[in-house]
């Protein structure tokens, strides 16, 4: 009878999702026997997920999952580098994404352990990683297709980016600053390896902080030496001093030319920075708000914790 | 009962004398050295054509930051130079009396609790600080009083229980607190000099020119304190009054600085001990001397702080405790006879 049981409920279990199989950013094959309860433990994933077509399935989040809105309805389970792996467990999930960073570097083993498939996502800051992050979570869950169907959606995106900057009547490339905005007492500056530079290179503007690895401070002085014709913010960040304005009394800013044109871009970070099926868009924008607008530019799409 | 021996006056004229002099030094030094290449023997012509790029850079970012980093080393070493003659310990520092921890307190609280604070994070988050600084002391005094009078052991033990219980929750709030936030709160338990404006500087001036002015005169008081609160007593210092004003003031120094630049460390502890070395214990030239110094070390290591990783930075907290423990250890290793004095 048991037996009889065990066998039904395997036989439903199958049913219900085949076991798909996927690379994942470690390069190892995972198998996935179901997909009935997902939880996300990064805001892309989440994205990618619901762009999918399987954002019924996603039962948790992390709380850099606010796109699409939809998503703030599902309940959190932490912050994705201060998890908690009992918590996500109370959530019962068959499959659980998150970056291969997340934190603290235990709570993914920990899962495992548990019982729970865990798919480790690739995070690279560059157009063939937002590919790879795509197809990663697409085969994860069994919807290659519909994968390729974003990729392909990607990249004419990018064409017409392209198309624009061929057309472009500023022939110069302009120099770009990522600013990382948290008061006005400390500026953090976002250079190479950072996911806001890489979309800025993508967009063709050059990275201005030189000699910047991911986000550091750097002295008010070298942001003036730095040049910068563009300075780029999170909307979140320039909200957080006050705006254009505040942005201007930071140190440093004023003696810029990007400080003093107020040529700045604000963009909403998961779009900036999440290098998913927006990234097209995101460097469009950017591409607009450097080269075709004057002063500050808040890009669309805001998405509304 | 210990007597004060006290070195001959010439020896504390000619290490103020040298301290006078060796802060204009500093401050034409960290004026004319930055991320941003400006040759200095340019300089003069460059302030007097206001003119280019490089004028902007010194007036608007270089100047105020040396200004500040002067202003708090000063603050900060004559806070921690009175609440030492006041406690008689040498292991005082303006942390002691709870301001430090107590701005933390009230800028996590800040960051954390208001994380929609938006414009008004500019003027709140240091006010929030000031505010959480003072309150803290004021705390410390309360519980350290019976019946109008405070036993400075009481306070010492008052001050150190608050440290950890403030600390305790800013650990609280950090658990909570977001990878955005944690950096913000960085700032206010390493300290740096980064956000120095003009206007940054003209918010500190009636709170720092108070607290200065005042603390400088409480050399007398602390001289005789150091016999002892019965023979100051009997030499005439109104030691409640006294005690008050003291911590009152070195409350609002500190305040005022951390405000201005997060916890600096290790200034206010060294910087008087750094006097007491090269001179001496009194207090009348030692209020004015560990100013001078704190000032002066103050400016050399932020001047580290902003070109050793340059275009990146170093919070001038790590650096103080870098620079000056290595040089306090060996001043030690000289003197260790006179330390005892």
């Amino acid at each position: 009878m048991k037996r009889l049981l065990w066998a039904a409920s395997v036989a439903l279990g199958l049913g219900l999702a085949q076991p798909f199989t996927v690379k994942d950013a470690r390069g190892q094959t995972v198998t996935v026997r179901s997909i009935e309860r997902i939880v996300s433990l990064n805001g892309v994933t989440t994205e990618i997920l619901f762009a999918l077509g399987v954002g019924d399935r996603v039962v948790g989040r992390d709380t850099s999952s606010y796109y699409p809105a939809a998503a703030n309805k599902l309940p959190t389970v932490g912050y994705q580098f201060q998890l908690n792996a009992e918590g996500i467990l109370a959530l019962k999930p068959t499959l659980v994404l998150g970056r291969e960073d997340a934190k603290p570097p235990q709570v993914f083993d920990q899962l495992a352990a548990a019982g729970v498939t865990v798919v480790r996502v690739p995070d690279k800051p560059t157009l063939e990683g937002a590919k790879e992050k795509i197809r990663t979570i697409a085969a994860a869950v069994g919807q290659v297709e519909r994968g390729e169907a974003l990729v392909r959606a990607l990249e004419r995106d990018l064409l017409v980016l392209r198309s624009k900057q061929r057309q472009a009547t500023v022939k110069k490339t302009l120099k770009g600053l990522f600013l990382y905005l948290r008061g006005t007492q400390v500026t953090y500056v976002c250079g190479e390896g950072s996911n806001p530079v890489g979309m800025m290179e993508l967009a063709g503007i050059a990275n201005a902080a030189k000699g910047i690895k991911d986000c550091q401070q750097m002295t008010a002085e070298a942001v003036v030496a730095a040049q910068p014709d563009l300075i780029v913010v999170f909307t979140k960040g320039l909200e957080s001093i006050g705006g254009l304005e505040g942005l201007r009394k930071l140190p440093g800013v004023m003696q810029t030319p990007a400080g003093q044109a107020g040529r700045v871009v604000a963009i909403d970070d998961l779009y900036l920075g999440g290098f998913g099926p927006r990234a097209g868009r995101a460097a469009l924008e950017l591409f607009i708000g450097a080269y075709e607008r004057q002063g500050l530019y808040i890009a669309g799409e805001p998405a509304q914790p | 009962m210990t007597r004060l021996h006290l070195p001959p006056t010439s020896r504390y004229r000619r290490a103020l004398l040298a301290l006078a002099l060796a802060l204009p030094a500093a401050l034409l030094l960290a004026a004319g050295i930055g991320a941003y290449f400006i040759p200095p023997l340019e300089i003069p012509r460059i302030l007097w054509e206001k003119a280019d790029q490089a004028y902007a850079v010194l007036v608007s970012i270089r100047l105020p930051r040396v200004v500040l980093a002067a202003a708090v080393g000063a603050l900060l070493a004559l806070a921690g130079a009175v609440l030492q003659g006041l406690f008689r310990n040498p292991l005082a520092d303006p942390g002691l009396i709870g301001v430090t921890s107590g701005a933390g307190l009230g800028a996590a609280l800040f960051i954390i609790l208001l994380p929609g604070a938006g414009a008004l994070q500019a003027f709140a988050l240091p006010l929030m600080a000031f505010v959480g600084g003072l309150l803290t002391t004021l705390l410390v005094w309360r519980l350290a009083s019976s019946e109008g009078r405070v036993q400075v052991l009481t306070l010492l033990l008052a001050g150190i229980a608050l440290n950890a219980a403030a600390g305790a929750l800013i650990g609280l709030l950090i658990s909570r607190a977001t990878d955005e936030q944690l950096r913000s709160l960085t700032f206010w338990t390493l300290g740096g000099y980064g956000g120095a404006t003009w206007p940054t500087l003209l918010a500190m001036v009636p709170t720092g020119l108070v607290a200065l002015g005042g603390l400088l005169r409480l050399a007398r008081p602390l001289n005789a304190l150091v016999l002892g609160e019965r023979e100051a007593f009997h030499l005439g210092v109104n030691l409640e009054p006294f005690k008050r004003r003291a911590v009152a003031l070195s409350a609002l120094a500190v305040g005022t600085a951390v405000a201005a630049a997060g916890g600096v460390g290790f200034i206010g502890l060294v910087a008087p001990h750094l006097f007491r070395l090269l001179a001496g214990p009194d207090h009348r030239y030692l209020l004015p001397g560990a100013a001078l110094l704190g000032a002066s070390l103050s400016l050399l290591a932020d001047l580290v702080a902003r070109t050793a990783v340059a275009p990146a930075e170093l919070p001038v907290g790590v650096v103080t405790s870098l620079l000056g423990a290595p040089f306090f250890i060996w001043l030690l290793l000289r003197h260790k006879r006179e330390v005892a004095r």
